[in-house]
């Protein structure tokens, strides 16, 4: 099953490496993987998409919890969460395409970001599945190049409802 | 208070009470060996070989329970010591492994003797630092001492740049560090530790399965507490052997491929097995889906990665060894129940039966070739009283010592586990000499092992390190030859090595003491002899080379499958 994880890691030289190392040493596989610094520049978040049963992601998560320039492990699918990635995507056109490629781009809310009389560049953002999708679409029409961020993941913050509503109805009976 | 790179690191050794080092000088770290030989405080012994440094540091930790150092140079002084790194790695060692690195202003250039030795190092070590600032060294050797010696004990390298030592800079040396990512749980849950005392009590075949982490964490006597307490017998893996006295009644020695009898079928068919600083290697477990199939799991250890790795756990306890049997002993002591021992004596009797029906055991015919067994047998003998440290190379004499070397004390069995690092032997039974100049320290080693750092014979000569050194002598990698006729049909591919060289010439052009012995009349008489003298020795004593190691479980079998000879 796939699973989202997110790292806090301290933002140093070899880090990358360090978590890196442990998911080819040990013959997991990283399906995508993102990092940038947080609000405090000392430490970077990497939100890493990798594949596993139970027993698998058990251990990815105590290994690197066990790396010590890692601050804290976070396996989103735990919770409910949010993800997105962005895409850039170089099409080919020609004259008669040129209308369906916009047709495509603007269904997904995608933007075009650069444009020549035989391309477009089209920035799409979104969850995984909206990305593939624009992707099939517009790929009949010839993708030339084609970027991938990688997945970024935050988890929902749980809405407090039990709290909210009695006071209501307390101020109801007034 | 402004001082070199060079300067600090040596200061920083002496707050650490580093006594004595082991290292090989070279271009870029001659300002640290220039300034450690106008000091008394540390001792350098040097080493004829990077590994060999490496492996002392090791034996040094495993024989004192403090941290082994060693200082290298960059290039192939670093790569040489990456065996002795990925070893402690794998065994769990605390050491503390300095390498010269190349200017900083010339790191990444290809300059001479450069190698990435963070990079190299980054999957072998617990942790790696290259010092960029002269101004940041002392901060990093308190960091590194403590991540080697916290937690799960390991190895951690520290790069100095040439110019770093060179360069002065501020000393500062914090008293204690804290690192955000890194905290190592000391306390079990105290939760966790009363469902283990529940399981205790309801067992009714329980085993005790000990490994290293017993050693390092210093828990001997808490063990000891622990099974007399409850009467639970205990199999020890060969990183554990000492950490419960092998002589104890509930003593099955060691278990695994070559472990003995007993302890094997009673971890097979126990009920509870309560698996105290060990990792379920495959050489202990054999076939994993049919590791103790009838057991709950009770799992003590202070890294949490090794809990479910391998097998299902019942019971986790993330913890020191030693501070979680302190409370599991305090709480089965407020909880006693003799009635949960009355009901073990059937599996203490049938237990025994086991025991006294395949004991480890060996016959040795007065006219006919000599024994390896009896070899060990004799050593063990005259030197019991003694209290030894012994080390073991890898193979069969290794086996066979850890089989027949009675050992009731921690600290005293210097051997290379996981890794199965041939040549390990000497320079770590050097590094425990180092440690422990009175006392008495053996090697036992392989022909082919020895052969592997032989040059170190040097070192233990102009150091003045007494180390007794037995070849097992069967002029072959014997346990290769073992499993070329178990498993491809006698075919001796490369592992006769016919009878080069002659060690007693060597240990003679090493200004050593050589002995030989070739009849199992002699045997006693040189080993009389090698303890009597006060300078290094290699005995070097003919062995049956065609002498199996039994009991085995071949590779992937189960631990209620082993092959008996006797």
């Amino acid at each position: 099953m796939e699973h989202i994880i997110s790292v806090l890691v301290e933002n140093k030289f070899g880090v990358l490496s360090r978590v890196a190392n442990l998911f080819s040493g040990r013959g997991y596989n990283i399906e995508a993987l993102s990092v940038a610094p947080t609000l405090d520049p000392s430490m970077s978040m990497m939100t890493i998409v990798t594949q596993g049963d139970d027993r698998i992601i058990e251990q990815i998560v105590k290994q690197l919890n066990k790396v010590i320039d890692v601050i804290k492990v976070v396996d989103l699918n735990e919770t409910e969460f949010v993800q997105r990635e962005t895409a850039l995507i170089k099409i080919h056109t020609r004259q008669e395409d040129r209308a369906e490629a916009l047709r495509i781009a603007d269904i997904f809310r995608g933007k075009v970001v650069d444009s020549t009389p035989t391309t477009y560049t089209i920035e799409i953002t979104g969850d995984v599945r909206k990305v593939e999708a624009c992707i099939n679409l517009l790929q009949p029409l010839g993708i030339k190049e084609l970027v991938r961020t990688g997945r970024v993941a935050i988890a929902r913050e749980p809405v407090r409802q039990a709290a909210a509503q009695p006071k209501r109805i307390l101020k109801e009976e007034k | 208070m402004k001082l070199t790179g060079a300067e600090i690191f040596v200061e920083c050794l002496k707050r650490e009470g580093v006594k004595t080092i082991f290292g090989l000088p070279g271009g870029v770290v001659l300002k640290i060996f220039d300034i450690l030989h106008q000091q008394k405080d540390v001792e350098v012994i040097l080493t004829r070989h990077e590994a060999g440094a490496g492996h002392m540091a090791e034996g040094y930790a495993k024989a004192t329970g403090k941290p082994g150092v060693a200082l290298v140079t960059s290039g192939p002084g670093m790569t040489n010591v990456v065996t002795p790194l990925v070893d402690a790695y794998m065994d769990s060692v605390p050491i503390v492994v300095f390498t010269g690195q190349v200017p900083t202003h010339l790191i990444g250039n290809d300059a001479f003797q450069e190698a990435d030795n963070v990079g190299i190092s980054r999957p072998c070590t617990k942790y790696n630092f290259l010092v960029k600032d002269v101004n940041d060294l002392g901060q990093i050797i308190k960091e590194a001492f403590y991540i080697a010696t916290t937690g799960r004990p390991g190895p951690v390298l520290v790069d100095i740049p040439k110019d770093v030592a060179m360069n002065k800079g501020e000393f500062r040396y914090p008293d204690r560090v804290s690192i955000r990512g890194y905290n190592p749980t000391y306390e079990g849950n105290k939760w966790q530790i009363k469902q283990a005392v529940e399981a205790i009590h309801k067992a009714q075949k329980p085993i005790a399965y000990v490994g290293g982490g017993a050693i390092f964490s210093n828990a001997h006597e808490e063990l000891l507490e622990f099974a007399e307490l409850t009467q639970i017998p205990v199999d020890m893996t060969l990183m554990a052997l000492g950490a419960f006295p092998g002589s104890h009644p509930l003593s099955l020695g060691m278990m695994g491929m070559h472990g003995s009898y007993a302890s094997n079928m009673a971890v097979h068919f126990s009920d509870l097995v309560i698996a105290i600083g060990a990792r379920f290697d495959d050489r202990v477990t054999g076939k994993v889906s049919e590791f103790c199939p009838e057991a709950k799991v009770i799992h003590i250890d202070i890294d949490p990665t090794s809990i479910r790795k391998n097998v299902h756990v019942d019971i986790p306890i993330v913890g020191d060894v030693k501070t979680v049997l302190r409370e599991l002993n305090a709480m089965l002591k407020a909880t006693p129940n003799g009635h949960s021992i009355e009901q073990r004596k059937p599996w203490l009797n049938q237990i025994n039966e086991w025991k006294a029906k395949h004991p480890l055991t060996y016959v040795q015919p007065p006219d006919a070739l000599i024994k390896p067994q009896y070899v060990i047998d004799r050593i063990y003998q005259f030197t019991k009283d003694k209290d030894p440290i012994v080390s073991t190379d890898v193979g069969q004499h290794q086996m066979w010592a850890a089989q027949h070397f009675v050992l009731n004390k921690p600290h005293r069995w210097l051997t290379s586990g996981g890794l199965g690092t041939m040549g390990f032997g000497m320079p770590a039974a050097l590094g425990a000499q180092a440690a422990f100049r009175d006392k008495l320290v053996l090697c036992i080693a392989g022909d082919g092992s020895f052969q592997m750092n032989m040059q170190e014979m040097a070192t233990a000569v102009v150091n003045k390190l007494p180390v007794k050194v037995f070849i097992l002598n069967n002029h072959f990698h014997g346990m290769v030859r073992q499993w070329q006729d178990l498993f491809y049909e006698g075919r001796y591919a490369s592992s006769y090595l016919d009878t080069v060289p002659d060690f007693v010439k060597l240990a003679e052009a090493f200004n050593a003491v050589g002995l030989r012995a070739t009849k199992v009349g002699e045997v006693d008489g040189v080993i009389k002899e090698a303890l009597k003298a006060d300078k290094p020795v290699i005995v070097d004593i003919e062995v049956d080379p065609y002498e199996n190691c039994y009991p085995m479980i071949p590779a992937g079998g189960c631990n209620h499958e082993m092959e008996r000879r006797i």
